[in-house]
């Protein structure tokens, strides 16, 4: 017995051991994986000798959207290259959550997939002494539509027929409406099965909304960060959308355009353009461009064009912005949120983001959010 | 007593504490309070801080339960719909619209799913281990049970996700078409993301902790019944159902209290293999349902303030069901005191 009781004490350290062991492989993993993306990044290594470091020194603490994660980690890695005195530290918990963390002051900068609402910006005057919380938009990102239908290479579809799959009303793959927007292709007699996101998310609210201004009388709900359709299936996060759509044959869903990979089909969409647009960095920059500033002051936040008929431009983007005060930065962190944020708005900073599958913001607004940034204080 | 008054004479070589009064000393109330073991200062600090952790416990519930009551209350008081019985969690809405009845549904469905598979196969385990396993198998296959218990749940919700999820599929399949017309087994081809999924994972996940506890129990039935059962003429079955089960009832009861515990709050594993919606569907195999834990996990992040303060009040909910469980289940202990030897 006291024998067993012993054995028992050694095999709970036996288990934790394996346990931290599995800990750390996992911490291992993630380096590489890290470091893995660096392909993308590195070209723009070079240029990163224009980086303007001024007086910024110390630790620079910033937390938000996590779709715009992949986009801070490939300029932190060449900003703090050049400017070795600062250290960027960008913790993606979620647009919510960063924007929490700035209105209480704990952050210099939120990372944010909407705008901030009216109490958001009365929240924040308490932070910003004399001034107030603005909108800088900095990354943009193609929202793909991934399908997973074996043997249809190239779908088409436009904005009512996507709101009738997702809301449950178009069921089948060979339905009439999609024959008809796809007249060459073998669409097989399946199930449709729709995949939404289970938790709150930046990505619903921009493809709701997209829904929501391109197909009125086919999507009746209010959106928001939260799924409302009822039935189809969910999952946490892009990366499990992406893994549902391809376990389940039959298959769509919404996802960050870099999560639309490995035997995944992306949909094309009929915007009423002279050909159907394709998800893509190039496509979600023409967007924009067609988008208005409608923000007051030095604010800058965006109203898209959901039913842009541009040639080329991809209607279901979505705009990530960076939250910082106009006046009244903490005096410690100001010099260094001004470099990063001078740095990620140059040509070289947004030169990088189509690499790693996201959009570079338009020249026309881009000037403005760089003028914006010179006059931070 | 006697134990103190033992000890008190086996100290005798070491310098005895100024205050101990020593064993032959005529009888005093020192004398009985030194029996009692309450006057040397070692006693008296070992009491304080046993008092004081008691104490400490009840006020740190006291204080988790007054933070939810408060937080619950914030929401609670904005909600325009029904709290109990909303099919929806939306609290962006102006004005906000959720409720929990969707999550006690699942988090109560997948976790009888989970008991019900988990604890007739963890008896048969404690059983085989304590009875039939030749002594050299029976160490092992426990190490190897107890090592399920060291594998953090996201690594279940992975495993769940990545492994199990895709094969499902034909077990749904068998069920849906032996069973598929009483409704709760019919299936519409989807993923195989839904409750009786989670229930299986849960399951796997809650058999270490029922094995472990029932073998221990299991493991105490007095050898003298089960000689006598077997003097008898009992067979090893009989032996097993007159005297192992009967006196093994009660801890095997707490044993799978305890699994049912774990069931109710598991978050993460729950979170990665779930397709969850605001729906009750009468099927188990169709994707959909939800649970507190794996609710407040997936909405937890992108939630505003008072986001959160709904996330909590659905928190107090399971708080209260988790009350209501382990209460309903002491009262079952309680009744059957006679039999219980593990848990005198």
């Amino acid at each position: 017995m006291k024998l067993q009781r012993m054995n028992r004490r050694a095999l709970t350290l036996g288990a934790l051991a394996v346990s931290g062991a599995l800990a750390l492989t996992a911490c291992g993993s993630d380096d590489t994986g890290s470091s893995g993306n660096s392909s993308s990044s590195s070209s723009a290594t070079a240029a990163a000798g224009s980086i303007k470091c001024d007086d910024a020194k110390g630790q620079l603490l910033a937390d938000g959207s996590s779709a715009q994660k992949n986009a801070i980690d490939a300029w932190v890695k060449n900003f703090t290259q050049a400017c070795s005195g600062v250290q960027v530290n960008y913790k993606g918990s979620g647009s919510g959550a960063g924007v929490t963390a700035f209105t209480q002051g704990q952050v210099a900068f939120a990372g944010s997939d909407s705008a901030l609402k009216p109490e958001e910006v009365t929240a924040s005057k308490s932070v910003c002494s004399g001034g107030q919380g603005i909108d800088l938009p900095m990354v943009a990102g193609p929202i793909a539509v991934a399908y997973n239908v074996s043997g249809v290479d190239n779908l088409v579809l436009d904005a009512s027929t996507i709101a009738k799959i997702f809301d449950g009303r178009i069921t089948n793959w060979n339905d009439a409406a999609i024959k008809k927007l796809n007249p060459s292709a073998k669409l097989p007699d399946l199930k449709i099965q729709p995949y939404h996101r289970s938790d709150e998310s930046g990505t619903t609210d921009n493809f709701t909304k997209y829904l929501i201004a391109a197909a009125p009388s086919d999507w009746k709900y209010s959106g928001g960060k939260a799924w409302q359709a009822k039935g189809g299936q969910s999952a946490a996060g892009s990366s499990g959308v992406a893994q549902g759509v391809k376990q389940t044959n039959g298959a769509i869903g919404y996802m960050e355009l870099s999560y639309a990979k490995d035997g995944l089909g992306v949909v094309s969409i009929d915007t009423g353009a002279s050909a159907p647009v394709a998800a893509s960095s190039d496509g979600a920059t023409k967007a924009v461009a067609a988008a208005k500033v409608v923000g007051t002051g030095s604010d800058l936040s965006l109203q898209l064009d959901y039913t842009t008929k541009a040639d080329g431009a991809y209607p279901i983007t979505l705009v990530t912005y960076e939250i910082v005060c106009d006046k009244g930065n903490k005096a410690a962190t100001l010099p260094a949120t001004k470099a990063f944020l001078t740095y990620i708005a140059s040509t070289e900073g947004q030169g990088i983001l189509s690499g790693i599958d996201y959009a570079p913001i338009p020249d026309a607004i881009i000037s403005k959010v760089r003028t914006t940034i010179d006059g931070l204080s | 007593m006697d134990i103190s008054t033992q000890k008190t004479g086996g100290a005798e070589d070491a310098p005895p504490p100024h205050d101990s009064t020593p064993p032959t000393t005529p009888a005093s109330a020192e004398q009985k309070r030194a029996a009692r073991g309450a006057t040397r200062p070692g006693d008296r600090i070992f009491l304080g801080l046993s008092r004081g952790s008691g104490i400490l416990l009840l006020v740190i519930m006291a204080a988790i339960a007054v933070f939810l009551a408060y937080r619950a209350y914030l929401a609670i008081s904005k909600d325009e719909a029904n709290f109990l019985t909303t099919f929806e969690w939306n609290t962006n809405l102006v004005p906000p619209k959720f409720g929990i009845a969707v999550l006690a549904f699942g988090t109560i469905v997948s976790s009888i799913i989970a008991m019900a598979i988990a604890v007739p196969i963890a008896v048969a385990i404690a059983l085989f281990i304590t009875h039939y396993a030749p002594r050299r198998m029976s160490g092992p296959i426990a190490y190897v049970i107890d090592l399920l218990a060291a594998v953090p749940s996201i690594v279940y919700g992975l495993w769940g996700a990545l492994v199990l999820v895709p094969h499902m599929d034909g077990l749904f399949g068998w069920l849906n078409d032996y069973l598929g017309w009483t409704g709760i087994f019919s299936w519409d081809e989807g993923a195989p993301r839904s409750m009786l999924t989670v229930g299986v994972l849960l399951a796997i996940m809650i058999l270490p902790i029922i094995t472990n506890v029932s073998r221990e129990v299991f493991r105490q039935v007095p050898q003298m019944h089960e000689e006598a059962a077997l003097a008898l003429g009992a067979t090893r079955w009989e032996v097993i159902r007159m005297a192992v089960i009967p006196f093994g009832r009660s801890g095997v009861i707490s044993a799978s209290m305890l699994g049912l515990g774990r069931a109710l709050g598991e978050t993460m594993a729950v979170a990665t293999v779930l397709s969850p919606d605001f729906d009750i569907h009468a099927s188990l195999l169709n994707p959909g349902g939800g649970t507190f834990a794996q609710n407040i996990a997936s909405k937890f992040n992108e939630a505003t303030e008072y986001g959160r303060d709904a996330l909590i009040a659905s928190g107090l909910v399971l708080f209260v069901i988790t009350l209501l469980v382990n209460g309903a289940a002491r009262m079952i202990i309680a009744r059957r005191k006679e039999y219980s030897g593990a848990n005198a």
